[in-house]
């Protein structure tokens, strides 16, 4: 019996993710979501996948990272210098893949020895890491053409390949969260004390959230890197990573849905004031600042939305049939 | 040896600048445990007081100097009062998130009223454009002046931490918050107070920074801030003195770099030795061990 609602929750689900693609896809097709509005699109999902990732480690595991934007440089630099090499699309396949392995590799370097710093040590110390690695690809002039970054990088994302990744990425996150080793993540969060004292290996999930975390960033930027033909080291410094942290705030640390909410919301206001980059960080700004004094837990808190109006919207289903 | 004297020379006049800001960082650090990312805009705000007193208003340099530092002071109380009072009692990280949120802010609303332009302070004139000469070690007036200004400003500080009645206050605060209100301390003035005192040293580095280097833009607090910041994590982050001498050390461990032919490697080292230290021995080179209280 219980199979049974699951399976149907389940097939809900798929057809409503299936449903999304084909709407959007078709509004591509016939041209109403024009090459600007895909450009947001495309914003969007890369968004979405950042927040989420990032929200595994600050939201749910409680470790602070201001060091995302690098995890997403290697990605889009692996990707990039594979498909400017030999323009397939096995290669960019690959690409993606090795970026993000690469970024999950540098993150596990990282991770385990400084992820026995707690709170702002560790805050810093992943800023730290990213600025070295974004010197790294400045200084690696041969290779990645320095300051001036590489260009007219062939394009190989659309629509499709943005949705797998980005429904993938939230999958993995979500179900990673459902299992014991998530609930793990949690008890860190919650009090890391307790947790060991339970039994947990808080240095071995914490280095897990952040390999996990520093993969699906390294696929964000081979995504970006495979859209926007352009990438250089400075669009991955600082300002990224904080751009990144003020969607998993704005939504709310612990709450997956509401980084995706934050990741749409923030891409939408940042598109719509494109041509005033200053008002935009003013606003960003008073955004950070704002929340964190009235509203700490961010817009949802550790609330999920689309869970419960899934429930209910379930219930209703489940009402009708009985009915009957 | 002139060519390691002369960089020693010039490790010195860069390593007050970070020992300036440092000791903003540490006495926050020390007294509220919050990195206060804001910190390095005041010191560029400092520097922006400092350009329109003497290119504008055509003031000396010393009003100038006293001007920035008044106006930081001003700067940092507000801060405080606006952005971390109400934050008292939260967590650490949503005080260190509104902290980015508050430098940002202030970055970006600089950026929008002075455009993002580098301004360029005027020459100095007098004795202000002086070089001295000591074999082959070039000494300018302004290094200096930077090095004299910032000694005086550390004396200034260690006599009132260590003399008055409010750094009295200042340390029973860093050191138990809770006893110290019940010994009848006024914690919140007091944390103001620490709050002045850091972004008045930021707003004199700022200053210095113009006169030496000569141009200012809206971005300039964002990486000598983390190298300050570094530098106070050096020294061990919450001790005065350590600030001064990590403030230093970094200063000079830059130069050295930038002169043996690496500089563009100079920032990715500094954050190499923050993460080296961190690992090794988070307390500091100055500080004590203390076992962690559950």
């Amino acid at each position: 019996m219980k199979k049974g609602i699951l399976s149907a929750q389940f097939t809900r689900r798929l057809i409503l993710v299936v449903l999304a693609y084909v709407i959007v896809q078709l509004l591509i097709s016939v041209n109403i979501i024009n090459d600007y509005l895909q450009a947001t699109l495309t914003t969007i999902c890369i968004n979405i996948i950042l927040a989420v990732s990032l929200n595994l480690i600050t939201g749910f595991t409680g470790q602070f990272s201001l060091g995302h934007a690098g995890f997403m440089s290697i990605g889009a630099y692996t990707c990039a210098l594979l498909i400017l090499k030999d323009p397939t699309m096995p290669n960019f396949l690959l690409g993606t893949l090795l970026g993000s392995l690469l970024a999950a590799l540098v993150g596990f370097l990282v991770g385990l020895p400084t992820l026995r710093l707690r709170g702002d040590y560790l805050a810093i110390a992943t800023l730290g890491m990213a600025e070295i690695i974004r010197i790294m690809f400045i200084n690696m002039d041969k290779i990645t053409n320095g300051p001036r970054g590489l260009s007219g990088i062939p394009r190989f994302v659309n629509w499709t390949w943005l949705f797998i990744f980005t429904v993938g990425t939230v999958l993995l996150i979500r179900n990673f969260l459902r299992s014991s080793h998530g609930r793990a993540c949690i008890a860190i969060r919650e009090d890391e004390i307790a947790a060991e004292a339970m039994g947990i290996n808080t240095t071995w999930y914490k280095v897990l959230a952040f390999v996990i975390g520093a993969f699906c960033a390294g696929i964000a930027g081979a995504l970006y890197a495979s859209y926007f033909y352009f990438i250089k080291p400075d669009l991955f410094g600082f300002l990224k990573s904080v751009d990144i942290l003020v969607m998993v705030v704005l939504g709310g640390l612990g709450s997956i849905s509401g980084s995706i909410l934050a990741a749409i919301l923030l891409a939408v206001i940042s598109t719509l004031l494109q041509s005033f980059s200053e008002i935009r960080m003013i606003l960003y700004a008073l955004i950070l600042i704002v929340i964190m004094i009235f509203r700490p837990q961010g817009l949802l808190g550790s609330k999920e939305i689309s869970l419960s109006v899934f429930n209910r919207l379930g219930r209703l289903f489940a009402f009708e049939k009985e009915e009957k | 040896m002139e060519q390691l004297l002369q960089q020693i020379v010039n490790g010195i006049s860069l390593g007050s600048i970070y020992a300036l800001i440092a000791l903003g960082y540490t006495m926050v650090y020390g007294i509220i445990k919050l990195i206060n990312f804001a910190h390095c805009d005041v010191y560029m705000i400092g520097a922006y007081v400092g350009y329109v007193c003497m290119a504008k208003l055509g003031l000396g340099f010393f009003p100038s100097l006293l001007a920035s530092m008044l106006v930081c002071t001003l700067l940092g109380v507000v801060i405080e009062k606006i952005a971390y009072k109400p934050l008292r009692n939260a967590t650490r990280i949503t005080a260190l998130i509104t902290a980015i949120g508050v430098s940002l802010f202030l970055e970006y609303t600089t950026m929008f009223f002075a455009s993002a332009d580098v301004r360029t302070y005027p020459p100095m004139t007098g004795f202000m454009a002086k070089t001295f000469k000591m074999g082959d070690v070039v000494i300018s007036a302004q290094q200096i002046l930077i090095a004299l200004i910032t000694v005086i400003l550390m004396v200034l500080l260690q006599l009132i931490v260590k003399k008055t009645r409010i750094g009295k206050a200042m340390r029973a605060v860093s050191l138990d918050k809770d006893a110290a209100e019940l010994m009848g301390i006024d914690v919140d003035s007091t944390i103001s107070f620490t709050f002045a005192l850091g972004s008045a040293l930021a707003g004199a580095a700022g200053i210095l920074v113009g006169v030496y280097y000569n141009s200012i833009n809206p971005l300039m607090g964002v990486l000598p801030g983390l190298k300050a910041f570094v530098a106070a994590v050096f020294g061990g982050i919450g001790i005065i003195p350590g600030a001064m001498l990590g403030g230093y050390v970094i200063g000079i461990i830059e130069v050295f770099v930038a002169g043996l032919g690496y500089s563009m490697y100079r920032d990715a080292v500094v954050f190499a030795i923050l993460i080296l230290i961190l690992i090794v021995r988070p307390a500091g080179l100055l500080g004590k061990n203390t076992g962690e209280k559950v």
